[in-house]
């Protein structure tokens, strides 16, 4: 099953980040999320992060399979779960830069419980979390983001649930840094996934993306090139926007930027604390006794 | 290799199953805990978290059981033994890792305090109604190893057992105790630490080009590496190939899975463990494990002292099942009683392997207490003058 190389092919300029040997991709025409997964390695390299003390953690649907083509230590876990392992990563080894890239149904639907108590936690990760509004790898039901009235295979006529607005989540649950771009805005996508990475403590940076093969098939959007440019003409920048106003409607305005960049210890920061303190406090504790005899 | 020191308490000590338990984890080199707070269980973590400041050990508490078991995978492979702990309602939310667990071949251990079920049940009362869920209650195909101890002695050298088996092994493996033995205080005897053998995890030392996270040695285990040496390898809970890559065909299935099933099948009669006690001459045979063992022994003692050639075949290891023994004993004794608490689950294992060549008596265990005999001693009295069809199965109300 190994994969044959093609002697006179072009370099992938990101060839030492990626998996070549798993190439083509999964990815239908018009997906966004390659171009994320593009400005995710670019922002790599941008940011100096050393690939061998960087791990990805995904989860399961489209952007489930991001971690399979990123050539980090990389997990595809299961369906919601991703930020809980990574956790169990970072707690375990915190030399190690962690970051979960999965989708808006595994981390708003099924895993936004591990979503909003890793941002409490302020777990030091980065989540990219791609947003193309609905499950596409299921055939496009109705995801938490999809927005109220919207077509999809699971609201046939329309959806009657409001969506989530993610980076108010994530602020209102304690991310220290969260932003929000397109799949058309890739060198803004690059610098904030940069910044983010260099950020200490839970990191948010959600990616709009086209899914031309259910969700604007469905919805008679066009393909992916109309979807970009749909994102052209009614996407506003408005850096530091109140998070209560990020609201996406069907085919509204989208804004977009980054919303917060704040400084809260870390997980493991106050983890560190209680350590030491503990050890200074030791003797007032009931504690057991050491280990003793064993030459 | 030999235990590391620092985890090792040595010294007898009045420890309770769970307090053996977490004793057990960091003598075997246990260094995280992922854990969601739930009785009978969490006695484990109050230990644990004690003795982590001096030993080394991190823990955290994470929001359910689903993230505490993804949390102990996710440690596991940055080369920290790893467990997390839990009871009844817990290990039904784990069963998704579970599986996760074994598909990605990660040593941890899942130490199930066991509570009376089902739905929320009696969470400070002992039952065994988990014991075919640690084997079966994750989806698709696979073999797991589990331990029963009945002691908080056993809670101390099981934990360890079951860190060395999942090492060697690389599966997840569950020690299944109760509410019971959790909370019984005994002399726990914790030896020094190069008098723990400690198995250790079976790395690959090649160079990072070459690493193949899932080619297996002859064995059928392959090797690991940790997060962060630079190996910078893939895994997925898909169905894969040796490079951890997804693979969705059935070819590949056959070429993956199998090999999680024969790796621990092909070594079953070196996995199990158990313990007889007169069984050469015996007439009955009672076959237990966990708390029940306990009075299962004693009356098994006593029935001797009436006269009657009782015998007793404690497992230490349930799963898996001790197959061979059973079914070796099963030619010469008239009947097995079979006591458990719960409401016949084990049972259906020692009939499987009986094939029919004994009569067995399955008792409901425990409504009188865990450590009474008189349920057992009137089994194993029935049991000795059991002329009935060779092969049925009668259950003592």
């Amino acid at each position: 099953m190994a994969v044959e190389r093609i002697d006179d092919r072009e370099i992938h300029p990101m060839e030492n980040l990626l998996r070549m040997d798993r190439m083509p991709h999964i990815w239908c025409p018009t997906c966004g999320i390659g171009i994320a997964v593009t400005a995710f390695t670019a922002a790599l390299e941008k940011a100096k992060i050393d690939p061998n003390m960087a791990a990805i953690v995904s989860g399961i649907g489209c952007t489930g399979r991001v971690a399979g083509y990123v050539k980090l230590d990389s997990f595809h876990t299961t369906h919601g779960r991703p930020i809980a392992f990574a956790t169990g990563i970072k707690v375990a080894n915190p030399k190690m830069k962690v970051i979960v890239f999965s989708g808006d149904g595994d981390l708003m639907a099924i895993g936004g419980n591990h979503f909003i108590h890793a941002a409490r936690r302020n777990i030091d990760m980065l989540v990219v979390c791609v947003n193309n509004f609905i499950y596409a790898m299921t055939g496009g039901q109705v995801a938490p983001t999809t927005p109220l009235a919207a077509y999809a295979t699971t609201s046939p006529y329309g959806c009657v649930e409001p969506p989530f607005n993610i980076p108010y989540i994530a602020d209102s649950s304690g991310a220290v840094y969260v932003a929000r771009y397109t799949a058309l805005h890739v060198r803004r996508l690059t610098n904030a996934l940069t910044e983010a990475l260099n950020k200490k403590g839970f990191s948010v940076v959600e990616v709009i993306s086209p899914c031309g093969m259910y969700y604007s098939r469905i919805n008679r959007l066009g393909d992916g090139l109309d979807m970009m440019k749909f994102y052209h003409d009614n996407v506003e920048i408005r850096h530091g926007e109140d998070t209560k106003n990020l609201d996406i409607g069907f085919q509204t305005k989208i804004i977009c930027g980054k919303f917060v960049d704040r400084e809260r210890p870390s997980y493991m920061e106050r983890y560190n604390q209680w350590l030491s303190e503990v050890k200074s406090t030791r003797k007032n504790l009931d504690a057991p006794k050491g280990a003793e005899g064993e030459g | 290799m030999k235990a590391d020191k620092t985890g090792v308490l040595t010294g007898s000590h009045a420890l309770t199953g769970n307090e053996a338990c977490a004793e057990g984890a960091l003598a075997a080199g246990c260094r995280f805990l992922g854990l969601y707070p739930i009785v009978p269980s969490i006695e484990v973590s109050k230990r644990f978290l004690q003795r982590a400041p001096e030993v080394g050990a991190t823990f955290i508490q994470m929001e359910d059981e689903i993230s505490a078991l993804a949390a102990v995978i996710g440690a596991s492979w940055t080369g920290k033994k790893s467990m997390t702990i839990t009871s009844g309602p817990g290990l039904s939310l784990m069963m998704e890792h579970l599986g996760l667990g074994v598909m990605l071949e990660t040593p941890c251990v899942v130490a199930d305090i066991q509570m009376v079920g089902p739905g929320l049940g009696l969470p400070e009362h002992p039952a065994y109604g988990d014991m075919m869920q640690a084997r079966w209650g994750s989806h698709g195909d696979y073999e797991i190893i589990a331990l029963s101890p009945s002691s908080p002695q056993e809670m101390f050298d099981f934990t360890i057992k079951a860190f060395n088996l999942s090492e060697r092994y690389r599966v997840p493996v569950a020690v299944m105790s109760d509410a019971y033995v959790a909370q019984l205080k005994e002399t726990v005897v914790i030896p020094s630490a190069g008098e723990i053998t400690i198995e250790p995890r079976r790395y690959f030392d090649g160079p990072s080009d070459s690493y193949l996270p899932f080619k297996r040695d002859e064995d059928l285990v392959p090797r690991m590496v940790d997060i962060g040496q630079g190996y910078r390898f893939h895994v997925t809970g898909l169905t894969h190939d040796d490079r951890g890559y997804p693979i969705m065909f059935e070819e590949c299935q056959e070429y993956n899975v199998h090999p999680l099933v024969w790796k621990v099948r092909n070594y079953v009669e070196k996995i199990v463990d158990y313990q007889e006690t007169s069984i050469d001459d015996a007439d009955v045979v009672v076959i237990s494990y966990g708390a029940t063992a306990r009075a299962a022994q004693k009356a098994v003692t006593q029935a001797r002292e009436a006269g009657i050639k009782a015998g007793s075949l404690k497992l230490n290891t349930v799963w898996p099942f001790p197959e061979k023994k059973v079914a070796e004993v099963a030619k010469r004794v008239k009947a097995f009683v079979v006591p458990e608490m719960n409401f016949g689950q084990v049972v259906l294992e020692v009939e499987r392997c009986s094939n029919g060549k004994t009569n067995i008596l399955f008792l409901h265990h425990g409504d009188n207490g865990v450590e009474h005999t008189d349920g057992i001693i009137a089994a194993i009295k029935r049991a000795s003058g059991a002329n009935g069809v060779v092969g049925s199965t009668v259950e003592l109300k």
